[in-house]
């Protein structure tokens, strides 16, 4: 396929132009501002866009040491990031006008590590406020546009995320998953998504919604990027408590490894239900693949996934619940008078989950069942390396038809919001397309801490397909 | 028939940890030497989105200490959980405590009136504080968060003590022991020790046996005491309750249950706060931080680090030198005060001198000395010094006590027509006169027989 563009290039493809001083980092700058301008009104992936000629004046600076060498494979890489992550000096919101005027005194662990890698922060994307949703309409702002068809929603909670990524308006996003919230969007967008298990990448500043299912994670075009990126992101933060230490050998070397002889768990209840019927037929066709390559198949069987999305909602909203108690304007933001009803009702029925004669039979019958989750999980991966699954039950759905349905909303979660609860890491991959080209994406579960199997064997799948190389019709220039 | 009542008294007291740094943040813990309002803060104890606390080990350790010292158990597995409630000086909406799996619990403390037992010791953090002011005319309330996030020790008694007096000595005695472990200044005044007391009076008729079931059963109703400065004023505002309370329950009434202060002026308690049913404070542990895991050799540790304790030392020192406990207990307050003490009472000894003799000196503060900075041997020239006494003759007193019985013929007076205390300072002015070190009671004796003579 010939790239158009340089953001049609993979990360470390773009390091190597830069470094050998075939392109400029402003040209990557420009390239991304260019696209913004036309397709930004199409879609609606950002609340704050970082002004341009500031931008370029940064990129002017990194310049300077491009020839130094030892440079971070993201250096002079444009990025965005789901407005969840503190950003000093920059307006940042979680898409809600409660923070609506808040420019952050500090910056999250992960956008410290990104700019000290020398990335260059392009702007804060639009999502679902405060992380609530699978769809990104419950925003305060432009509701996020799917950039394969703009009469549908572009997936949640990091909508603006995937589409800005999808659109070529930057190289990367980092979003942030407590219940599918990176894979979800990422397979309605065609792009390729991680969720890292839970502690991987620091916490610290990032604008909380469910303390025990949130994680941070990067998405990108390509598997390879996602390894590149997750490199400068993940490890241990003495500023987070819950996060992890003992980092492997560099993710990219797990990359081109043969994935002969591992085996595939399918999930049996992941694939009964109420599931469209062309989503199926993708993740079926997804195994096949996985079968040329020599990998093995099994089936496993996870009862307890049943209860899944109310053992999610039960602990993710009754967390949520305390989490957003900070939000008094007292000291920052606005009213509470300015949380959507969306946000209201998760409140709500996660202060009852909490309250005296209700907490035993909610919130800490939930956590009981989590520990069944998790015990399902594990032993599921005493038979199998990875498991694999749809990504959501349907195609994506036009705009309005979810926020409408505050039920079927939360069902959107049902293969991805389990994930979650165990703490284990997933890939969301483009897959396929529906038959009015409506990108279906499929999902790889991991074993903790095992980001580089779920790289390896997703990239082996990359090499086999090339879904994740279609970009949406919109971006060619006219 | 009277009625006679029980006072039934259970008391919190809250700890400000002295520790560097406050309890989930690396800010500066010194909320009330702060120069200016907020400057020790930072976006986690600030409640700022996005930020995380990570607990003070030294907080974790110094509380084990405490509860150990107390002769608590340890929860070997313990957690911090979340306190939801609304108010302006707690920016997250919630406070990082301890609810049901407190670090430590069950643990005694001995007063004079008997045992109070120890419910619990357990963690959390402090709040800002809210100053009232008025600004351009308009009243307004402001919030300093320099002490938000302060480690907070709380210690919950049993409802053991049941007299003023005896809360006094409680709160005398712990304040005295957390001093002596150096882990807290204990200052009322600072807000770094604040007291609480939950009165309620039981009624016994004068012909019930307190050896029966019914002394365990508590009274239907509680009264919180809070806001009280001072140890003086804990005893008059619990003796003033005590009253108030009798004179309800005489007519047959119930006293409502309730948060009152006291005031110092009027010696009275007052309503504060009517509580109609407990807060719901929906506690849930705090995912933000893990919980904690401690090793039998972990409690060891920290046991070893425990000093020992006052009323050891004063045994010892009984023991060893025959030191007055009223003495041996005025000379120290912090435990490596008493390391020290102890190499200054070998040197004492290794020299011949009387260690019961410098105590006496420093408890009534007449020797000028640092027990922290001089070294033993600067300290026994000093009270060398102090106490040897010149030899001085009977010829060389007596014209100097006739000369000051002349000149003083008033003082001799006042002490002939019966104000003996005056002897004293005729001595003293014979003392003066005669610019040599002479055991006092001598030189009493001596004037006293000269006034006779005159």
């Amino acid at each position: 396929m010939i790239k158009c563009m340089l953001l049609d290039y993979s990360i470390p493809k773009l390091s190597d132009l830069l470094q050998r001083k075939e392109i400029a980092i402003r040209e990557l700058v420009d390239e991304a501002y260019e696209n913004i301008l036309r397709l930004e009104p199409l879609v609606h992936g950002f609340i704050t866009l970082r002004d341009r000629s500031a931008v370029l004046k940064e990129a002017e600076e990194l310049q300077k040491n491009i020839s130094k060498g030892f440079l971070s494979p993201l250096y002079g890489i444009p990025f965005s990031l789901k407005d969840t992550y503190n950003t000093r000096n920059v307006r940042t919101t979680a898409a809600s006008k409660v923070l609506d005027t808040y420019i952050p005194p500090y910056s999250a662990t992960l956008v410290e590590r990104l700019i000290s890698a020398g990335a260059v922060l392009i702007g804060k994307n639009t999502q679902d406020a405060w992380g609530h949703g699978a769809s990104s309409e419950n925003t305060d702002y432009e509701i996020v546009r799917n950039p394969w068809d703009t009469n549908r929603i572009a997936g949640g909670s990091s909508g603006g995320s995937a589409a800005v990524v999808a659109s070529r308006m930057v190289s990367f996003a980092i979003g942030e998953d407590t219940g599918g919230s990176i894979r979800n969007p990422a397979s309605m967008c065609n792009v390729s998504g991680l969720k890292v298990t839970y502690g991987r990448v620091s916490r610290y500043g990032s604008i909380a919604y469910a303390s025990s299912l949130d994680t941070m994670g990067p998405m990108a075009k390509t598997v390879e990027d996602l390894a590149y990126i997750l490199e400068v992101i993940a490890g241990r933060d003495k500023r987070d408590a819950t996060s992890a230490g003992d980092l492997p050998a560099k993710y990219r070397e797990f990359l081109g490894r043969s994935v002969q002889g591992k085996t595939i768990g399918v999930p049996k209840e992941f694939f009964s239900g109420e599931i469209e019927p062309q989503v199926l037929d993708v993740v079926h066709q997804a195994i096949k693949v996985f079968e040329r390559l020599g990998m093995r198949v099994t089936e496993v069987s996870m009862p307890h996934v049943k209860y899944g999305v109310s053992i999610y909602y039960l602990i993710a909203l009754s967390e949520t619940s305390s989490n957003l108690a900070r939000y008094d304007a007292v000291r920052y933001g606005k009213t509470r008078k300015h949380f959507t009803p969306e946000t209201s009702r998760r409140i709500i029925l996660g202060t009852y989950a909490l309250s005296a004669g209700y907490a035993e039979g909610l919130y800490k019958k939930a956590q009981k069942l989590r520990t069944v989750l998790i015990q399902e999980y594990s032993e599921a991966f005493q038979k199998c390396d990875v498991l694999i699954s749809p990504v959501t039950p349907g195609l994506p759905p036009k705009i309005g038809e979810l926020i409408s349905n505050p039920l079927r909303n939360f069902l959107e979660d049902l293969y991805t919001a389990t994930v979650n609860l165990a703490g284990s890491p997933a890939l969301a991959l483009p897959a396929g397309f529906s038959a009015e080209g409506l990108p279906v994406g499929m999902q790889l579960i991991g074993k903790k801490f095992r980001e580089s199997e779920l790289f390896q064997i997703g990239y082996a799948y990359q090499q086999e397909t090339d879904w994740h190389k279609q970009s949406p019709p919109i971006i060619k220039k006219s | 028939m009277d009625k006679q009542y029980r006072t039934i008294i259970g008391m919190e007291t809250h700890i400000e940890l002295k520790t560097a740094s406050k309890m989930f943040c690396g800010c500066k813990n010194d909320p009330f030497y702060a120069p200016a309002p907020n400057i020790y803060t930072c976006p986690v104890c600030l409640g700022l989105p996005g930020a995380l606390p990570v607990p003070n080990k030294k907080a974790v350790q110094w509380t084990l200490m405490l509860g150990l010292a107390l002769g608590c158990k340890v929860n070997m597995l313990s957690k911090f959980d979340r306190k939801h409630y609304f108010y302006p000086d707690l920016p997250k909406g919630y406070q990082i405590s301890q609810y049901d799996v407190p670090l430590c619990y069950d643990g005694k403390l001995q007063t004079s009136f008997g045992e109070v037992r120890i419910r619990r010791v357990h963690l959390e953090e402090d709040t800002g504080k809210l100053l009232h002011a008025k600004i351009d005319g308009q009243k307004v309330t402001l919030v300093d968060f320099n002490r938000s996030g302060v480690p907070l020790v709380e210690i919950v008694t049993e409802p053991d003590i049941h007299c003023a007096e005896q809360a006094k000595e409680y709160a005398k005695k712990l304040r005295q022991l957390v001093r002596y472990l150096d882990i807290s200044d204990c200052d009322m005044e600072q807000g770094s020790m604040r007291l609480e007391a939950n009165i309620s009076l039981k009624q016994i008729t004068s012909n019930l046996s307190l050896d029966t079931g019914e002394e365990n059963e508590l009274p239907s109703y509680k009264v919180e005491l809070k806001n009280i400065n001072s140890f003086r004023f804990l005893e008059r505002a619990i003796n003033y309750e005590i009253r108030r309370q009798a004179e309800i329950l005489a007519k047959g009434e119930m006293p409502v249950q309730e948060t009152r202060g006291y005031n110092p002026e009027k010696d009275i308690t007052y309503t504060q706060r009517v509580k109609e049913t407990a807060e719901d404070y929906r506690y849930f542990p705090d995912p933000d931080i893990p919980p904690m895991r401690f090793s039998d050799e972990q409690i060891q540790e920290i046991q070893g680090f425990i000093p020992e304790l006052p009323f050891q030392v004063i045994a010892r020192w009984q023991k060893t030198y025959g030191l007055e406990p009223r003495f041996a207990e005025l000379i120290f307050e912090r435990f490596y005060e008493v390391e020290k003490l102890d190499l200054i009472f070998a040197e004492l000894i290794r020299q011949g001198l009387s260690v019961a003799k410098l105590v006496s000196l420093l408890a009534q503060k007449k020797i000028e000395v640092d027990i922290l900075r001089d070294t033993p041997e600067q300290i026994c020239v000093i009270f060398k010094k102090l106490t040897m006494l010149d030899d001085v003759s009977e010829k060389e007193i007596i014209p100097v006590v006739e000369t000051v019985l002349k000149e003083n013929f008033g003082a001799v007076e006042d002490y002939l027509s019966g104000r003996k205390q005056v002897i004293n300072f005729l001595v003293g002015q014979v003392n003066k006169a005669l610019g040599k070190k002479i055991d006092f009671s001598r030189l009493r004796s001596l004037v006293e027989e000269q006034i006779k003579k005159l």
